[in-house]
């Protein structure tokens, strides 16, 4: 018997394999199409204190090989997150991850403290969404601003808190060390990347944004490259993410540095993808004699 | 469960210049789908990470077929567009809430614009009652024999080469027609138009909206619509055209 259990943070997942926050909603679409159980774990949509309406349409414009995006956050409010969304995804065995978005430092903690004692396992904050200008981006992009928004959430917190990390910066091992001595207990990276397209015909920004984050296999190798740098510079575990497809991408990021890896815009050509990819690791252990899938991380070199 | 699956193309043919039908072998779609639905079609090239969301034209129940009538707008649809028949695609649905079809009203205009019209075939057939097509083309006519087969048809062109020169309301009023139901689907102005008129007239009015997708079952929120009503999802008043969507009460929708 393989193992491919991994541990963040003291939390033991199944495999590592889980969803990125935004591409899969809280699971209940998906989970039309398979057993969310078979995930080590699910990242819920960004969620606030109060509802929010995103972006103007259109919010997406397909690219090569990747997508960009600008829903803006749209997300109901933490209040309808805690009685429908995660109620229903406890009756499934996978961890619960839940992504939290604000515009200010209370808000954040607003949503830490409410969810301190509910049955979730971690609490991903995204200081890194480039769609919304008090998106937290302005948390994201500066290491004084990272690391003082890192300490204020741990005050709250009850569970494990992951910091996701955005690309758009110079040097993201900054960030990552800022976050680090701020307390996080793990890091997840990367976010989209910011982009643009333009409409020829029509004149037009193809999104109504006018910028979106872009995401998909377009983005991997920078995701990777990130992973790695990170991973040399911090002791934190990291959750890796970018444009994952398949399990040998994956794999890519486990041998990087990643102890997990996310699936994100895949879950859209493929909705099984996050399924798939779990089940491929574990056969690409069964074929290279892999006993623990622990061995693999930050094995590169 | 839900299931994407590979289908058999049964036939593939070009009926106007960059419109295609496909007629795809597949039970249990044909089995569950309704008029007004959709299906997600999915590239074969890596490089295009999005399915196609492609409107239902007609549903053959008895033997277990679907056509659907699509323009090529891209290389996405390009891709469609070289299969053959026997050959494989990849297809998820039926999607979407389809036209409610039993509302108590006889006199009944389906209006279709563009690549709005194919909906119109199924939803003809499935109609009691005094059913009337409107059906606006830029110049080149499409389904225009099917749509007899079921209804009465008025065409409108934008460059007058067939019928009412004009739009679909042009046609209405050069044809003095009259409804106390609409089922429209096509670009954003003509929608507007349509809903503007029946709000004018009273008359209850259905919408399929368009939106660019990306899931295409309700996870990811890129395709919502403004609504008057506040959502179930998010409890705001932004409506997910793939999921509650794509039909809604003319009364309901900010266009």
């Amino acid at each position: 018997m393989k193992n491919t259990k991994v541990t963040l943070a003291g939390v033991e997942l199944q495999n590592p394999v889980m969803t990125a926050s935004g591409t899969f909603g809280s699971g209940i679409e998906y989970s039309e199409f398979y057993d969310l159980g078979r995930l080590g774990a699910v990242v819920t949509k960004g969620v606030a204190n109060v509802p929010w309406p995103g972006n103007p349409t259109p919010r997406i414009a397909e690219t090569a090989s990747g997508m960009l995006n600008a829903i803006g956050l749209q997300n109901p409010g933490i209040d309808t997150l805690l009685e429908r969304d995660i109620p229903y995804l406890r009756k499934y065995q996978t961890k619960i991850i839940v992504n939290i978005c604000g515009k200010t430092i209370e808000d954040y903690c607003e949503v830490v403290e409410r969810l301190s004692t509910e049955p979730v396992d971690f609490l991903e904050i995204n200081v890194s969404c480039p769609n919304v200008k008090e998106g937290g981006i302005a948390f994201g992009q500066n290491p004084k601003a990272l690391e003082a928004i890192t300490r204020e959430v741990k005050k709250y917190a009850r569970q494990p808190v992951i910091m996701k990390l955005s690309p758009n910066v110079t040097d993201i091992t900054e960030m990552a060390k800022a976050a680090e001595a701020g307390g996080a207990d793990v890091l997840s990276l990367i976010n989209t990347i910011t982009g643009m397209k333009i409409d020829i015909h029509r004149r037009t920004f193809a999104i109504a944004n006018k910028t979106g984050g872009l995401s998909g296999p377009a983005i991997k190798p920078v995701a990777v490259r990130m992973v790695y740098q990170v991973a040399q510079s911090v002791r934190l575990p990291i959750i890796g993410m970018g444009g994952i497809c398949t399990a040998e991408d994956a794999l890519e990021f486990i041998l990087a540095g990643a102890t997990a890896v996310s699936i994100g815009t895949a879950n859209f050509t493929n909705p099984y993808a996050a399924k798939e990819v779990a089940e491929g690791i574990e056969a690409y252990m069964e074929q290279h004699q892999i006993a623990d899938i622990k061995s693999l991380i930050g094995a590169v070199g | 469960m839900k299931s994407r699956e590979f289908v058999t193309i049964i036939e593939q043919k070009k009926i106007a210049s960059d419109i295609y039908s496909l007629w795809i072998q597949t039970e249990h779609i044909a089995k569950g789908a309704r008029p007004g639905q959709f299906l997600s079609l999915y590239s074969q090239d890596k490089s295009h990470m999005l399915p196609r969301p492609i409107s239902i034209c007609e549903i053959d129940r008895e033997q277990g077929r679907i056509r659907m009538v699509y323009r090529v707008v891209g290389e996405g649809t390009a891709e469609f567009s070289h299969k053959k028949a026997g050959e494989q695609i990849e297809v998820l649905g039926p999607l979407g809430n389809g036209f409610p079809l039993d509302v108590g009203k006889k006199r009944i205009f389906l209006m279709g614009g563009g690549i709005g019209i194919p909906p119109m075939v199924q939803l003809a057939k499935e109609l009691d009652g005094e059913v009337q097509v409107i059906a606006g083309y830029r110049d080149e006519l499409f389904l225009t024999e099917e749509l007899k087969e079921y209804a009465s048809l008025y065409v409108a062109t934008e460059d007058g080469s067939a019928g009412t020169k004009g739009n679909v309301i042009d046609a209405i009023y050069a044809h003095k027609l009259e409804a106390d139901l609409i089922y429209a689907c096509g670009p954003k102005p003509m929608l507007r138009a349509i809903q503007s008129y029946a709000k004018e007239h009273g008359i209850l009015c259905y919408l399929s909206m368009e939106e660019r997708m990306a899931c295409g079952i309700g996870a990811c929120l890129a395709c919502v619509c403004q609504s008057k009503e506040v959502d179930a999802h998010t409890q705001v008043h932004n409506k997910r055209i793939c999921k509650d969507g794509p039909v809604f009460l003319s009364t309901e929708v900010e266009l």
